[in-house]
């Protein structure tokens, strides 16, 4: 099964699975799935390695991320460019750190590049605030949201500068066991 | 309005911290993304200075903790006031250097010498790198790293080639690299390094061995779990579930597949072992029950009793192709001669092959599900007790699984409604109850523990009168079919009971209702199972002859076919009635479009229930997992086209992993132990029946093993010692004893172990507690000292 395809090399298979959380099988079948999206696009030898973006739409239009509000930033975060458009690597990396078997560390930090929408490494008000309106489609009130943003911040800024760092993030991570099972997307 | 508050020597340390984070870059990938800090930490205090504008405007002057003549307020200021004032009234210059301080640089800039040095193994190159960060580096060094390989990811590449092969592969994978970056760290990590320069670098001898061991290990592993990974029974079914759904649901179906594994690793081990080999060297066949009708699939008498699916079926021979030279059995007369230079079959005993299956076949669960166990329970464990995570329940909320539009739609109600609940207790706090209102709830609460409470008790009273007029009545001919009838009814309706009373009682916590309705409903689950395990161990199996019974066990394993049967056969039913009629009713009857909640507790209970059936019977009727397996195969279609169809995701917010570890855990704790108990008992001390099975004229069961060992003792002088071993060691009350009071040690000194670590982790927390507040007393005062500098001297 495995030794009969083209698309890879031995190497690069090996490498693959070596750095990302896939087996084989999984990661020709997410080749075939990245393909599907544009079949004229994506050629079938990547033994030289050819340089193919998917441009941003056509990721955010896979049904698993079609109707999640975060989808745009999920492919910024994993985009090499910062604007959405993925290459295959990119778009392995991404389901690989959103696989149930990557790490909670690791799917930490990618959560918090994910909810930090002016990418400057904290999450500060604007940011938590930006979340809070796509999880509740922009529901609740601009009172309601100011209070639920500054209680968040009083519970977990640890140092006390208005913001949320990495490691506030990740110190409040530690005591939501529910993380793991929620920041996941079954591929 | 800004401050032009000269601070030199601050701004050159802040520029020489931005060509330091520029400078000691990672790899290209990460390097764009703080080089984008970098430059957006040097945007920020003018759009901070922004937000200092809008704070200045909204607040009001008196407000200021320091007042215009420059005397610092007192300090009765309540906390949340002049937590607001700081965070918008530091100077532009201020909040620049808090913006380059060492701990807001190394947050990111560290991430990936932290990957990198938790696994040094050299203490030099950490020192090194540690120098290297505290060296100022000139402009120009930026654009050197741009092009080569930074020395952060050289010191990752030293210290993967450290480590072995596949801890090296799974610090890399956990590394937050991109992929290419990591790619580019493997080849240059591994480029030389091939079988031979692996064992040729200095690793001592003695330990060469063991690396050899360790990796063959890991492979099979890797082999192992890549098997049964490519299984991926039912991959695209729960994923439409877990699109529709989210978690909670999926996770019913996730335990039901993991059951089912287990119940095929008991499959295989019993036909393999115990089923083929007397199944190819079947017993005499008795010719009274040779008709077969279809009922007697449901009640497992009649030809199902003869056959390979109970016990009465098995012999207590040795099955051997050949016999001994001076042996004159008659049964094995027509044997020809064992020839020492042709290869036979080693004597294969039935019995011995019976008690040992079934014993290592418990024990390998026991280990698995013990590992589980544990496994889930380090995933869900909160080492910081925490009353109120709301900072960390908004990130984890969103399931990012959820794939379908409404139930995105549904995701984001359930969440707005939870915050709008959150906030408004809140603002408004608790309410002061009244004397009466709570005793009102008291009442309440005690009504509904005492209704449960008495229903469990009649129900299982009326279990135990029925069995009993079932025995005395008439050896069980008419009414097979009547008790697990019965039961299945009591295990369908009165967890319902359960639930309204939980309804009635309306806890407060969403968590706490789940809680007290799966100890309800456990309660009553263990109590009937205590009453049936009592009429098979202790009426039954204990006088078998006065119950007219020539094979006691048949009977059991009967009795739990029978069980396992009519438990799938009500729950088809509940599944049908309970869920497709409600919708029904509630469409035409009522006109309304709300379908009933998957009950997601209520659901995996029974799966326990049936599992518990399943191992208790293990032992009276070896084919029982293979009934189990289909049971489980036909309820997952079922459930999940029941599922898809009629039910509607919970508004209630659904904690998963607490859940699936305490899942793991009733089976382990009720289910699997009291299954092993009762078959320790029942191999241990009950009789077996004269006339059937392979235990037949013996005292125990166990004593076959004994008399196996006997036989084996002749033939073989080690397992002579062995055996003299075992009976001075094991049978040794003191031994066990001494072992027992070492693991009781053992225990006690880890508990205390964790407890210290927790009081260290709590003075930890104290202490950051701490520094933050000794920081914001810091820079306030610094602030207000320039403030007043600056108004003292106002032409600066």
């Amino acid at each position: 099964m495995g030794n009969k395809q083209t698309i890879f090399t031995a190497q690069q298979l090996d490498s693959y699975q070596d750095c990302t959380y896939f087996t084989r099988k999984e990661i020709l079948r997410l080749f075939d799935r990245y393909r599907d999206l544009a079949p004229q696009l994506v050629p079938l030898d990547y033994t030289c390695q050819p340089d193919v973006k998917l441009p941003y739409e056509l990721i955010g239009s896979m049904p698993e991320l079609k109707d999640n509000p975060f989808r745009q930033r999920i492919a910024e975060v994993f985009s090499d460019d910062g604007e959405g458009n993925m290459t295959l690597d990119d778009f392995l990396d991404m389901f690989s750190v959103m696989s149930e078997m990557a790490p909670r560390d690791l799917k930490a930090y990618y959560a918090f590049k994910i909810y930090d929408f002016n990418n400057d490494d904290f999450l500060c008000k604007s940011d938590l605030e930006k979340t809070l309106n796509k999880l509740t489609r922009n529901e609740l009130t601009e009172d309601e949201v100011r209070m639920v943003c500054e209680k968040v911040i009083d519970e977990s800024d640890l140092d006390n500068d208005g913001r949320l760092s990495l490691e506030d993030f990740q110190t409040m991570i530690v005591r939501a066991p529910d993380f793991l099972s929620t920041f996941h997307i079954r591929i | 309005m800004a401050y032009s508050v000269n601070i030199s020597q601050t701004d050159s340390d802040s520029e020489s911290d931005f060509e330091d984070m520029g400078g000691s870059k990672p790899g290209q990938g990460t390097f764009r993304f703080i080089r984008e800090s970098a430059a957006s930490t040097q945007r920020c205090p003018e759009s901070l200075q922004m937000d200092d504008f809008r704070g200045c405007t909204g607040a009001n002057r008196e407000d200021l903790p320091f007042t215009a003549s420059g005397h610092m307020r007192d300090e009765t200021l309540d906390t949340g006031q002049r937590k607001s004032l700081q965070r918008h009234h530091w100077s532009a210059a201020t909040l620049k250097v808090l913006s380059s301080m060492p701990s807001r640089t190394a947050g990111i800039n560290a991430v990936i010498p932290k990957y990198a040095r938790d696994s040094s193994q050299q203490p030099q190159t950490s020192s090194h790198d540690s120098s290297h960060h505290s060296k100022p580096i000139q402009a120009d060094f930026v654009q050197e790293q741009m092009e080569e390989t930074s020395a952060e990811e050289k010191q990752l590449v030293s210290n993967l080639r450290g480590l072995s092969v596949s801890e090296a592969m799974r610090k890399l994978r956990a590394t937050p690299l991109s992929l290419a970056d990591k790619m580019r760290v493997r080849r240059l990590a591994f480029r030389d390094v091939d079988e031979s320069s692996f064992i040729s670098r200095n690793i001592p001898c003695y330990r060469r061995l063991g690396v050899y061991i360790s990796r063959t290990w890991s492979q099979c592993l890797f082999i192992c779990l890549s098997v049964l990974t490519s299984l991926q029974l039912w991959h695209s079914p729960m994923k439409i579930l877990s699109g529709r759904f989210g978690t909670g649901v999926l996770s019913y179906f996730l335990f039901l597949r993991t059951l089912l594994l287990f119940n095929l690793f008991l499959f295989i081990i019993n036909g393999l072992f115990l089923v083929f080999p007397q199944a190819v060297n079947p017993p005499p066949h008795d010719p009274h029950s040779n008709n077969f009708t279809g009922l007697e699939l449901l009640t497992g008498t009649g030809y199902l009793s003869q056959s390979v699916m109970f016990y009465g079926f098995y012999t207590n021979t040795t099955l051997t192709t050949c016999r001994a030279a001076n042996s004159n059995a008659t049964n094995t007369a027509d044997l020809p001669i064992c020839d020492p230079h042709q290869p036979h079959m080693v004597p294969y005993s039935i019995p011995a092959a019976y008690l040992f299956t079934i014993a290592i076949a418990f024990f390998i669960i026991c280990i698995i599900l013990v590992y589980s166990m544990s496994k889930s329970f380090g995933r869900s464990v909160q080492v910081l007790k925490s009353n109120r995570n709301l900072a960390g329940n908004i990130f984890c909320i969103w399931d990012f699984k959820v794939s379908k539009n409404t139930s995105v739609r549904l995701q984001s109600e359930k969440i707005s409604t939870q915050l709008k609940e959150l906030m408004s207790e809140l603002t408004s706090g608790e309410d002061a109850k009244s004397y009466t209102l709570r005793l009102c709830r008291l009442m309440v609460h005690v009504l509904a523990w005492v209704t449960c409470l008495i229903s469990i008790v009649l129900s299982a009273m009326a279990v135990h009168y029925l069995s009993e007029a079932c025995i005395t009545q008439s050896p069980f001919k008419d009414t097979e079919l009547v008790l697990p009838a019965v039961v299945s009814a009591i295990n369908l309706l009165l967890p319902g009971l359960f639930n309204l009373c939980t309804w009635v009682e309306n806890y407060d916590s969403p968590s706490v209702c789940v809680y007290v309705s799966i100890f309800r409903n456990l309660m009553l689950k263990v109590s009937i199972i205590g009453v049936l395990c009592f009429r098979w161990l202790g009426r039954i199996a204990v006088e078998p002859v006065n119950h007219g019974l020539q094979c006691w066990e048949n009977c059991v394993g009967q009795e739990l076919y029978r069980l396992l049967l009519m438990d799938f056969v009500f729950t088809v039913l509940y599944t049908f009635l309970g869920e497709f009629l409600w919708r029904l009713f509630f469409k035409q009857v009522l006109k309304r479009n709300r379908k009933p909640v998957f009950d997601i507790a209520r659901n995996v209970l029974e799966l326990i229930y049936g599992q518990t059936l399943t191992w208790l019977g293990v032992l009276f009727a070896p084919l029982l997992p293979a009934v189990q397996i289909l049971k489980l195969f036909v309820l997952f279609y079922m459930k999940k086209s029941s599922v898809l169809l009629n039910c509607q995701a919970s508004r209630q917010p659904w904690r998963a992993s607490q859940m699936t570890t305490l899942f793991v855990f009733l089976l382990f704790f009720p289910s699997y132990l009291g299954a092993a108990v009762s078959v320790i008992y029942t191999i241990w001390t009950i009789k077996p029946s004269t006339e059937c099975g392979p235990f037949r004229n013996l005292t125990t069961m166990f004593h076959s093993g004994k008399l196996w060992v006997q036989q084996l003792e002749s033939s073989n002088t080690l397992l002579f010692w062995l055996s003299k071993a075992y009976d001075f060691l094991v049978e040794n009350p003191l031994f066990l004893f001494l072992v027992n009071g070492f693991f009781l040690i053992v225990i006690y000194v880890h508990s205390q172990v964790v407890d210290g670590q927790r009081t260290i982790v709590n003075r930890l927390q104290k202490q950051i507690e701490n520094e933050g507040k000794d920081k914001k007393f810091l820079i306030t005062n610094l602030q207000a000292l320039y403030e007043r500098s600056s108004l003292v001297s106002p032409n600066r």
